[in-house]
């Protein structure tokens, strides 16, 4: 390197070498020291010892805390547990000798044969014992269906997906409540020619032929020709009688009911929340209008007092003779009332969204739907993977609250079970609130870690 | 390369508000095919407003426009049309950052002029040819430098096979070393005859290209000529004053 004697005139001719890092920053020491050792090793300075110190104190406790803790637990439902009732003297098994058994005194832990002899009754509820291979196959075509669209690597995802979305709920409904539902076919007749009528009206009007007024609104008139044609026809397969002894949903219980409406909450929610986003965010200002209400109203009530509602105040408004499904109404209360939070996340995801995709896309021609289909959503529903997983884990617990209107969800036939005196004993509740907590624990974790996957398989396919 | 009696665009007696504020005043403007128009002005002087006017992302309150001998009014069906033949390149790219590079130039010709896949990726193809990164294809917008970007937005506009080509600033958001590959581009499409209104600062490119320099300031039309005109002899204060600013250094 020379230097030339002006102070301010600098010529670099040789490259500066490209040194390694320094040892602490790279390797195993570096992770150790970067980890664990950098905030208490310090000692240079009065405050800087000071700082170290305390650091290691906390550490310690935290640490301490922690895993007496975790041993404790671990005690609790692994080591100290009692596993099986080989001799079948059912809550005998668990007491202690003080208690009238045989286990020592100072003896706490979890009592799991009564958790493996309700299990049946977590699962299923009071579902008919002959009935549940019904319940048992749905489940598994369920679980096929939801494993064939997480994997990326299978073939035919999109005809699967809407499979899923369109066969397997009626498959389901037949399988799990029987089918052969009363029908009118006369009605069912009429509402299809309805609908017919309805459909060709919106055919006609996109073309022109009825005036302005009903051109624009032909695709919503089409649109509702459709749905109730399909709805007349759903209708029709739900009263076909497929010889199986009917159970009606009084009977669902356990994991089953918090399942189906977890599940049709979450495959509802979601697109209906898309579509209440976008309405609030429209140029129409009774659209906008409408959808804000409706964010607001559900957003604005408990989901308690909505099952309520659900439960006990809409059967006083029909008229007599109509009834309506218990579950129907809890899975209908669920889903509005999810699909109003999905509609704010994802109006913050639309949000995010430049000002220029929309405009691009409007530059290219590109229609409002194709654009939002293509451009938008996309990238708006991407950005909130987050939320939107938050959503579904927050709705998946509340399924718990329909234990109110008195459907037995897995936490409500826990609670059922803990009354059974025959395996009653000082640890029988918390055993059963353990294994509850777990089952809904798997579910959420699975949901959670499936989101951080997608969310760093999309973020490392569009690196910025 | 001007076509005197095949008039692309129209404006005339155009006016336009954001509320209060009258955004572009009395504007009357003929546009021919194979044209090339600059326009330059201080910021806050109409010009993006004003090319974008012609493909009905701003609404004008008065006056008619034209483009193609279609006006542009509310009815979906005539800007539709328009937007089909009317390409437009952002300040900052507007890409798709979700869709590879080759993604975002098949869109529009998959799904508004409903080209068959093949047909409008080899389509694609080809533009990314003629501005020269081919082997970007496959890459997300995020991975390209700024002047790449560029580049594959005018593509994306060029697969659509445009009439009309609007630039809005295409190299002001631009690193300095990344204006050159950018403009090249842009003359090299003006060399084959494409009609084009750039809203641009890039002066050394107006006297190169445009046929035309239209000079706004507060909403007007205050000065048109050819380049050379243009910048020699300026005629009005306001645009000696201009341009005293912008070339002064």
């Amino acid at each position: 390197m020379t230097q030339h004697s002006h102070d301010s005139v600098f010529v670099r001719t040789v490259d500066a070498e490209t040194l390694p890092p320094p040892q602490n920053q790279s390797g195993i020491r570096g992770w150790l020291w970067r980890n664990l050792f950098y905030s208490v090793m310090d000692y240079s300075s009065v405050g800087a010892s000071v700082r170290s110190l305390a650091m290691l104190f906390f550490t310690v406790l935290v640490s301490y805390v922690g895993i007496t803790q975790l041993w404790y637990l671990l005690d609790f439902v692994f080591l100290s547990a009692v596993w099986s009732d080989p001799t079948g003297i059912k809550r005998e098994a668990c007491w202690t000798v003080s208690q009238g058994g045989t286990l020592p005194d100072d003896w706490h832990a979890a009592c799991w044969p009564f958790v493996f002899a309700k299990l049946k009754f977590l699962a299923y509820g009071p579902y008919p014992m002959d009935e549940l291979w019904r319940v048992n196959v749905t489940g598994l075509l369920g679980l096929a269906g939801i494993f064939w669209l997480l994997i990326e690597a299978l073939p035919f995802r999109r005809l699967v997906g809407v499979l899923m979305l369109t066969a397997y709920p009626v498959i389901a409904l037949i399988l799990l409540t029987g089918g052969a539902s009363d029908a009118n076919y006369v009605n069912s007749g009429a509402y299809i020619l309805v609908g017919l009528a309805l459909i060709t009206v919106g055919r006609l009007g996109q073309r022109g032929l009825l005036g302005v007024l009903a051109s624009d609104f032909a695709s919503i008139i089409g649109f509702v020709g459709w749905s109730l044609i399909v709805y007349q026809v759903l209708m029709l397969i739900f009263s076909v009688d497929v010889g199986l002894e009917p159970v009606g949903t009084g009977d669902w219980g356990g994991l089953l009911i918090t399942l189906v409406v977890a599940v049709t909450g979450i495959v509802v929610s979601l697109p209906l929340g898309v579509v209440l986003a976008l309405g609030r965010r429209s140029n129409m200002p009774v659209a906008r209008l409408l959808c804000t209400i409706f964010i607001e109203f559900w957003r604005g009530v408990p989901l308690i007092s909505v099952l309520f509602m659900a439960s006990v105040m809409i059967p006083l408004f029909l008229p007599e003779g109509v009834n309506f499904d218990k579950l129907m109404r809890a899975l209908i209360g669920v889903m509005l009332f999810s699909a109003a939070y999905m509609a704010e996340v994802v109006r913050g995801g639309l949000q995010a969204i430049d000002k220029g995709q929309y405009e691009a896309a409007e530059a290219m021609g590109l229609t409002y739907w194709q654009s939002m289909r293509q451009i938008i959503l996309p990238q708006a529903l991407t950005h909130v993977i987050p939320g939107i997983v938050n959503t579904f884990i927050g709705l998946f617990k509340d399924t718990t609250l329909v234990s109110i209107i008195g459907l037995f969800d897995l936490l409500g036939a826990g609670k059922s079970a803990i009354a059974d005196a025959s395996w009653s004993s000082p640890v029988q509740a918390i055993s059963i609130y353990l294994f509850v907590a777990f089952i809904f624990f798997v579910f959420c974790f699975g949901m959670s870690r499936y989101s951080i996957f997608m969310e760093n398989k999309l973020s490392k396919s569009r690196s910025h | 390369m001007v076509i005197e009696d095949e008039v692309m665009i129209s404006m005339q007696a155009v006016n336009k508000w954001y509320g209060d504020f009258h955004v572009l005043k009395d504007i009357n403007l003929t546009v021919n095919k194979g044209e090339r128009i600059v326009v330059c002005g201080p910021s806050g002087s109409g010009k993006s407003t004003l090319i974008r006017c012609l493909n009905r992302l701003e609404e004008h309150q008065a006056g008619t426009i034209k483009v193609q001998g279609i006006e542009i009014n509310n009815d979906l069906k005539n800007i539709d049309e328009i937007r089909r033949e009317v390409g437009m390149v952002f300040q900052h790219f507007n890409l798709f950052p979700h869709l590879t590079i080759l993604e975002n130039c098949t869109l529009a010709p998959i799904w508004v002029r409903k080209t068959p896949k093949a047909e409008a990726e080899a389509i694609a193809m080809k533009y990314l040819e003629r501005v020269k990164i081919p082997e970007q294809a496959h890459k997300y917008p995020g991975q390209l430098s700024g002047g790449q970007q560029q580049r594959v937005a005018i593509a994306r506009s060029l697969c659509m096979e445009p009439k009309l080509m609007l630039f809005d600033e295409p190299t002001s958001a631009l690193d300095p070393e990344m204006i050159k590959e950018v403009l090249d581009t842009m003359v090299s499409l003006a060399e084959d005859g494409m009609s084009m209104i750039c809203v641009t600062h890039e002066m050394g490119f107006a006297r190169k290209v445009a046929n035309r320099v239209i000079f706004m300031d507060e909403g007007q039309i205050v000065e048109q000529n050819e380049p050379e005109e243009f910048f020699q002899n300026p005629q009005s204060d306001r645009t000696k004053l201009f341009l005293s600013q912008i070339l002064g250094h």
